[in-house]
């Protein structure tokens, strides 16, 4: 990896420990912080629009949204879900876009690039 | 060029390694809404779904590459409309829908269909989004940002923009739509009594917060994208990529 890629990465991981240090922040406080920091702990920070929007519109509806049929939101079942989601959709993602995107190959004896063929 | 868009792979593929974890944004969860309600945005979506796919067979018979692109953009919309965003100075996730860049890139009809699946698998195994409520998700991230997405983009040709451009404004624009379509369907469904105007006003600002420079971002990434492809592959565009939006 050349020089920007490791800079590109250190920036990304001090960029997610901004974010999580933010996230965290609130549980460190003292017992006997400010009101705020106890506003903040009884509101998780970080949480989906669909949350903040609309299941809080649902339930003031009287319309609260019930449990998924297949619940796979039971501890880390649902992060499970997700990166077995991720990496399917990753592979299947990548197969693909080689298959329309080869690689730029060098040119050889003055001929041009071999990457307009479309090999699928 | 080459080095800087290897450096943005990086952050975004560390971007996703970092922060796992499901995506809650404009699905409508399970039972959100009333059985009528979501029956009506069943039956309105599913003419469009057939219309897709009858769209990918006919398509696919003409073009050789048109099955490895539906699987590409599939595959892309299943993962960003699952993709937790955060937004820093709100303290709220949300995630873009991409069917703005796949409708430019596979039509709006095929669109309809590919976003079709990723719901109805999110709503099956992520615990995200619902099936009685498949109809209306459909409609507003299928539908809705396919269309307003591929009719900002051949708009924004016509008038001159650069591919970038249009495709900025179509990614922009698809998002917001999503989201506009979303804040509809529940302010039809749940405003009772309460006037349906001040709900749907009142749910629309509550997203507009995170929405807007998710749709910024979802602007940039399409326009990058679409950028890409013309200068690699310009015929994945069709006809789109000779200005021929007629």
């Amino acid at each position: 990896m050349k020089n920007h890629h490791w800079a590109a990465l250190v920036l990304a991981l001090l960029l997610s420990t901004w974010l999580c240090g933010a996230a965290e922040a609130p549980r460190d406080a003292p017992s006997g912080a400010s009101t705020k920091a106890a506003e903040k702990e009884a509101k998780p920070n970080w949480q989906g629009v669909d949350e903040t929007v609309v299941e809080k519109v649902a339930r003031e509806a009287g319309r609260p949204p019930r449990e998924p049929f297949i619940n796979t939101d039971q501890g880390d079942l649902l992060l499970f879900c997700f990166l077995v989601a991720g990496v399917i959709g990753g592979f299947v993602a990548g197969y693909c876009f080689r298959g329309l995107f080869p690689p730029r190959r060098r040119e050889k004896d003055g001929k041009a690039p071999e990457d307009t063929k479309v090999n699928v | 060029m080459h080095g800087k868009r290897s450096t943005f792979l990086i952050l975004c593929v560390a971007a996703l390694a970092l922060f796992p974890g499901p995506a809650y944004a404009m699905h409508i969860a399970e039972c959100i809404l009333p059985w009528p309600w979501a029956g009506l945005w069943f039956a309105v979506s599913l003419p469009f779904v057939w219309w897709g796919l009858h769209d990918i067979q006919k398509r696919s018979r003409q073009r050789p590459y048109m099955k490895a692109l539906v699987g590409l953009v599939g595959a892309a919309v299943f993962i960003i409309s699952c993709m937790p965003v955060p937004v820093p100075w709100v303290g709220t996730c949300s995630h873009p829908c991409g069917t703005g860049l796949a409708a430019i890139l596979i039509g709006p009809a095929a669109t309809v269909v590919v976003a079709s699946v990723a719901l109805l698998l999110q709503a099956l195994f992520l615990a995200h989004g619902g099936l009685t409520t498949l109809g209306a998700n459909i409609l507003s991230m299928g539908i809705a940002g396919a269309f307003v997405g591929y009719g900002v983009f051949r708009l924004a040709r016509r008038l001159g923009a650069s591919y970038f451009v249009a495709a900025f404004l179509a990614g922009l624009l698809s998002d917001w739509a999503t989201y506009a379509v979303t804040s509809y369907e529940l302010a039809s469904a749940l405003c009772g009594q309460h006037s349906f105007q001040k709900m749907f006003l009142t749910i629309l600002v509550a997203f507009a917060p995170t929405q807007i420079p998710l749709g910024v971002a979802e602007g940039m990434v399409s326009g990058m994208a679409c950028a890409f492809v013309l200068s690699r592959r310009p015929e994945l565009l069709g006809r789109l990529a000779e200005g021929n939006c007629a």
